[in-house]
């Protein structure tokens, strides 16, 4: 399969239509067990949508084609998000959704590699930007076109590896590499425990081109992963500050979106309102 | 300066492995065999965090420039890296001290190497006691440490032969590695004919009355030990296991049955690693023997040159004939 350019101009109404279907995918996954990282999950929907169904160059029946673009889940257990996505790119079934968390299902709370799509296991943070960048540089002693994108959170920027891979990825001027930082603003403990602002700023210090935007507003994403396709000699970062819950009034408003848990009746009215909200059939 | 003192001076570092006995030694056997193996594979890279010129990779370096990556001094990241290099078809070849790549990098060795199994080998410098440098540089529980991680080979070569021979070996592997450095000049102890295989224990000597067990660079020492007891008229088996993990269980159970009693020999602390082997083997195989344990305890080793500390410890040839001789 050779690899083609993303299109200039994203259809931003066929993106938003993406996301929701990832977000009524991940409600029908945290139901089924009753919890899940959902808030990460639904926080970071947009940022799949543009990803899996504009930015991102692969074959969803190989999903071993060596010319295409690798996105890293460093926060492993944001996997309710990759499922979602994976499902509606065609690498996984649909219908598998709903083992999400199940006792031996392969669609586990936090990612492991041996599910198709996943390209490291993720639950350890602080080991995506290195992985990373050593895919990198694998791809650029093949001479390939291909790009690896990596996403990574806040509070994982606490991990003292984070910025080790930091420096290196500029050091080695990796160019075809896209750093999202899901800017959540939340961690297990609660919000964000230790200050890491100015984020930019230390992006920009490590030397990335770095590019600060809504994380759920779909043009200022895609208008940034646009941006980021120049092969100027810079890894890129684009921080991305994004809402846990997003799209999902009681999941927003919630103080337990690290990890929410509510029992099957109140589910059910959570997904009732979401329907509501974007429309019967949508 | 008196002229005990000079003798006593070595370089903290201990630049090279020989023991300054008779045996030839051979330079930089690892860089060497990487030279060798980037002209037939051009997939191996190598990598290292700041220690190229003190892990002997630096011929690699030169001769292939553009699969080389020097990460600085961070290792989480020089495995991250490696591991990322991995999935991309690569074989990377990662040099660090052992200390580092062990306690630093457990995490990323676990969990980005192993638990994928991922093509990558860490190859370590400064194993056990042959440094003295003090508890920061000496890799004395790496062995141990390496050992619980599930699928990871674990290789204590030798000899210079060895190392290069392993080192073409461990290329051929598909799966993570953990190997042993020895630096600089390195002796070369076994017989030409000498044949390494991963996970094969090699009978170097026949005995009967005693068989040492032994691995890394302890084997040289065995091996002499062995002849010096003879002398005393006691027999000595040497049966060299460079491979820890996966073990050669029936070689050892085999070989632990041929003789009266068995002595293990490492650089090493003497729990977890071969010792420890060695008497679950013995265990499992419900053979009884007395194992006698010849290694460092477990404590931090202080500075010092590196002769004294293994003597100090029980680790040269004239310790370990003597511990092994008092036995009888």
């Amino acid at each position: 399969m050779p690899r083609n350019s993303p299109p200039a101009d994203p259809d931003i109404d066929a993106l938003r239509a993406r996301a929701t279907m990832l977000r009524r995918h991940m409600l029908t996954m945290a139901r089924g067990q009753g919890a899940g990282y959902v808030g990460q999950g639904l926080g970071i929907a947009d940022v799949l949508a543009a990803l899996y169904f504009h930015e991102l160059r692969y074959d969803p029946h190989n999903v071993a084609w060596t010319e295409r673009d690798r996105f890293l889940l460093s926060t492993g257990h944001y996997s309710i998000a990759l499922w979602a996505a994976l499902a509606e790119a065609g690498i996984i079934p649909v219908e598998e959704l709903v083992t999400y968390g199940a006792d031996g299902s392969r669609l586990e709370m936090s990612t492991l590699d041996t599910t198709p799509g996943v390209e490291l296991i993720g639950g350890s943070l602080g080991h995506g930007l290195g992985q990373a960048v050593g895919q990198a540089l694998g791809l650029r002693l093949d001479r390939s076109e291909a790009r690896v994108f990596v996403e990574l959170s806040d509070g994982e920027m606490q991990e003292g590896s984070t910025w080790e891979a930091a420096m290196s990825a500029s050091h080695f001027r990796l160019d075809g590499l896209v750093a999202l930082i899901d800017c959540n603003g939340i961690q297990a403990d609660g919000p964000v425990v230790l200050d890491m602002e100015p984020v930019g700023d230390k992006w920009r210090a490590f030397g990335w081109e770095t590019f600060e935007i809504d994380g759920n507003d779909l043009e200022a994403v895609t208008g940034a992963l646009a941006s980021a396709r120049h092969r100027n000699g810079r890894p890129k970062a684009i921080v991305l500050r994004t809402l846990p819950g997003k799209g999902v009034k009681r999941i927003e408003s919630s103080e337990k979106s690290h990890f929410f848990r509510v029992d099957v009746a109140q589910w059910d009215s959570i997904i009732a309102d979401f329907e509501q909200s974007v429309g019967a059939g949508a | 300066m008196s002229a005990a003192m000079e003798s006593a001076r070595t370089l903290a570092m201990g630049e090279n492995e020989t023991t300054g006995g008779a045996r030839q030694s051979v330079g930089a056997p690892f860089g060497r065999a990487m030279v060798k193996l980037g002209q037939s594979r051009p997939e191996v890279v190598g990598l290292t965090a700041d220690l190229g010129k003190y892990t002997d990779i630096v011929p690699f370096r030169d001769a292939f420039p553009e699969r080389f990556f020097n990460v600085g001094m961070a290792e989480q990241n020089l495995v991250a890296v490696a591991a990322g290099l991995a999935r991309t078809g690569k074989i990377p070849f990662a040099t660090t001290y052992g200390v580092f790549a062990t306690r630093r990098a457990f995490d990323f060795v676990a969990i980005a190497l192993a638990h994928s199994h991922l093509n990558v080998k860490i190859v370590a410098g400064l194993p056990g006691l042959t440094t003295g440098y003090g508890g920061t540089h000496q890799a004395i529980e790496d062995l141990a440490l390496m050992r619980m991680i599930p699928g990871l080979t674990i290789i204590d070569p030798c000899d210079a032969t060895e190392i290069e021979a392993a080192t073409l070996a461990i290329a051929d592997h598909d799966g993570p590695v953990y190997m042993r450095l020895l630096r600089g000049a390195v002796p070369v102890v076994l017989e030409p004919g000498y044949r390494f295989e991963i996970g094969k224990a090699r009978k170097l000597r026949d005995g009967k009355d005693v068989g040492i067990i032994s691995t890394g660079l302890m084997t040289e020492r065995a091996i002499d030990a062995a002849a010096a007891l003879e002398q005393r008229g006691i027999s000595a088996g040497v049966l060299h296991v460079p491979t820890i993990k996966p073990f050669d269980a029936n070689a050892v159970a085999e070989f632990a049955s041929s003789v009266g009693r068995v002595v293990t020999a490492e650089n090493h602390v003497v729990v977890g690693g071969l010792a420890s082997l060695v008497v679950e083997t013995l265990f499992d195989a419900g053979i009884q023997r007395k194992v006698t344990r010849i290694g460092l305890p477990d404590r931090y080793i202080e500075c010092g040159a590196v002769p004294t500390l293994q003597q100090r410890y029980g680790l040269t040839t004239a310790a370990m004939t003597a511990t092994i001789a008092a036995l009888a």
